[in-house]
């Protein structure tokens, strides 16, 4: 299970970073959601998953007996989705909003000439 | 010590914005409680200082859970000098705002994501609790994202875009850093990683999780190969909106590293090596870009970068003196970088245009404000007694013992080039004739006297601030020294935080 999620966050990380070199805005919104979803699931994995064993003590005891699950990294994980869920959404927005205006989908082709405002 | 009123200053700026948001659209009524929030904002963030000055270290933990478990929110002096700034700098902003904005942009909301932001800023300054940090720094970007959109402009949004992508790569880049941390050492709590991270027997793999969180960093405080979306967005949304970015979002960046590599990551040789070549690079390239840039904010933006350089230096060389003098520059810079921007606004309203091939004639016309703004640039170019000159003095005393000549070269070059533009920005501006087949179009002389008040008065404030640090040399570099104190050793932050 370690070795395939090892697996799976390495090429999350290669594809996110390979999306986001490209000049294409849909690739750069994909390339940042993959990253997000890779560091998501590093997180997972580096808080040693632990498999039935919740962080229950037993009645009996006042402290853990045995290696439990760590509950931290999945409060961590839930804090980071949905941070990354409104950033991701704001960020569709935008880009649809340049797309709109700039009608190109090419990073390359968003250098305006300056532009004075307030 | 426990003291519950450490988030004093978040909550009155939260508290500010969510009343803002009941007077949603009427724009007045959000203009006068901006500029209470922010006053009331500053006087708390005073008190917390006097307190802090006073009682050392001060912590709270959130729902009093004992402190590696929970959440602390510690104030030392840093976080609070910091608190001070950013409140002296709102309380600016907010003044300038309430008059150098548009209507359009406060009906979309502009003070109450402002007040977002400026309580994301303390909350990063003021927590002891890493994901917490990274937290904050999501509410701040996502807050400077709607700041930076708002309005709509085509150059505003595409600035936005590379804005938008490069701090969303940051703060993955830093939330890695943060989730590899936990794997070795089991803790998010920043005084509890700093004994920790010595007993993990991977050293190398700490060292690779450091470089993780330069790189974020690097990319939010703008420094050498990662710092180009800072000159491509700045000069975009409106000259409210970039003070704060500019005086304040960079200085984040910066702040976390002070912290992260004073408590955690000790800097080794190689760290420190990174961070200097860094830094000389972060100068040159800075002001190489400053030399050719014609419009104002461009100019500003590039000068922003070149000064990161200088505090970077000083927290590569890590010692006491060097930490002094990157605290003190820091303090120096939130000021200034802030007033700068509102000038580059104030011009903007008295010319209608910040190119500087079409400015001229301003020092005959408005003598008074003319002068104004230069003793501001004064400071900023660091003329003795002025608040920009005695921090040099660390970096170059501390660059010399440690035998960094490319550092002081550098530093040399940084601030002469610093000069130069400045000066060229000055004759072009102020003293040269406006050059001819040029419409003015002047928006300050017609004005009411209220609205030219409080236009001159947030620039009047910030240059005060500034001629205080630079006056009053003596007790900010106190303070400068006993910061750099606590940075070095930093057993007193750890006994606060989870006691003996």
């Amino acid at each position: 299970m370690e070795l395939l999620l090892v697996f799976v966050i390495g090429l999350l990380y290669a594809a996110g970073v390979y999306l986001i070199l490209r000049r294409s805005m849909v690739k750069l919104l994909l390339g940042i959601m993959l990253l997000g979803n890779g560091t998501n699931i590093l997180i997972f994995l580096l808080g040693t998953i632990t498999k039935g064993k919740p962080p229950v003590i037993d009645e009996a005891y006042k402290v853990f007996q045995e290696i439990y699950a760590d509950p931290i990294p999945q409060a961590l994980i839930l804090t980071a989705i949905v941070i990354s869920f409104g950033l991701t959404s704001f960020a569709i927005v935008l880009l649809k909003r340049v797309y709109a205006l700039v009608d190109s989908d090419d990073l390359d082709d968003l250098n305006t000439p300056e532009e004075e405002d307030l | 010590m426990i003291d519950n009123h450490i988030l004093a200053p978040v909550f009155v700026h939260l508290f500010a914005a969510i009343v803002q948001l009941i007077f949603w659209r009427k724009t007045i009524t959000q203009r006068f409680i901006s500029v209470g929030g922010s006053l009331i904002g500053l006087l708390v963030a005073m008190r917390l200082f006097n307190k802090v000055h006073q009682e050392g270290i001060l912590t709270m933990n959130a729902s009093d859970w004992d402190a590696p478990f929970g959440i602390v929110f510690v104030a030392d002096l840093l976080s609070v000098t910091l608190v001070v700034l950013t409140s002296i700098a709102a309380f600016a902003v907010s003044i300038f705002s309430s008059v150098g904005l548009s209507r359009q942009r406060m009906l979309y909301g502009y003070f109450p994501i402002f007040h977002f932001l400026i309580m994301g800023l303390h909350g990063a300054f003021l927590t002891g609790d890493i994901f917490n940090l990274y937290v904050y720094f999501e509410v701040i970007i996502i807050s400077s994202f709607v700041l930076m959109t708002l309005g709509g402009r085509k150059a505003q949004l595409e600035g936005a875009v590379k804005y938008m992508a490069m701090n969303i790569l940051a703060s993955t880049f830093f939330l890695t850093g943060i989730g590899i941390l936990y794997g070795i050492t089991g803790t998010l709590n920043m005084a509890d990683l700093s004994f920790k991270i010595k007993d993990v027997q991977n050293q190398t793999l700490v060292g690779i999780t450091s470089c993780f969180f330069i790189i974020g960093f690097g990319i939010k405080s703008a420094v050498f190969p990662l710092y180009y979306w800072l000159p491509s967005s700045y000069h975009t949304p409106p000259s409210a909106v970039a003070a704060t970015f500019g005086g304040l979002l960079t200085k984040v960046g910066i702040y976390a590293m002070l912290r992260v590599f004073s408590l955690i990551f000790i800097p080794d040789d190689f760290i420190r090596t990174l961070l200097m070549v860094l830094a000389v690079l972060t100068i040159l390239t800075g002001a190489f870009g400053a030399l050719i840039k014609t419009n104002i904010r461009r100019l500003f933006s590039y000068l922003i970068v070149c000064h990161i350089g200088f505090m970077m230096g000083g927290i590569a060389m890590f010692s006491k003196i060097a930490l002094m003098g990157a605290v003190f520059y820091l303090i120096h810079d939130i000021m200034v970088k802030t007033n700068m921007f509102l000038i580059a606004g104030v011009i903007r309203q008295l010319r209608g245009t910040m190119d500087m091939e079409k400015l001229g004639g301003l020092y005959k016309e408005y003598p008074k404000i003319s002068l104004l703004i230069a003793l501001v640039l004064f400071s900023l170019v660091g003329i003795p007694p002025l608040s920009g000159f005695w921090p040099k003095i660390f970096l170059f005393q501390e660059a010399f013992t440690q035998h960094q000549y490319f550092f002081v070269g550098a530093l040399i070059f940084g601030s002469f080039i610093t000069l130069f533009v400045i000066a060229k920005m000055w004759s072009k501006v102020f003293w040269k004739d406006v050059p001819e087949n040029v419409e003015i179009e002047d928006k300050f002389a017609s004005m009411e006297l209220y609205r030219k008040i409080m236009m001159v008065l947030p620039v009047g404030i910030l240059a005060a601030a500034t001629l205080y640090i630079g006056l009053n040399a003596e007790s900010i570099v106190k303070i400068s020294e006993q910061i750099a104190t606590q940075l070095i050793d930093t057993r007193p932050y750890v006994e606060a935080v989870l006691g003996n």
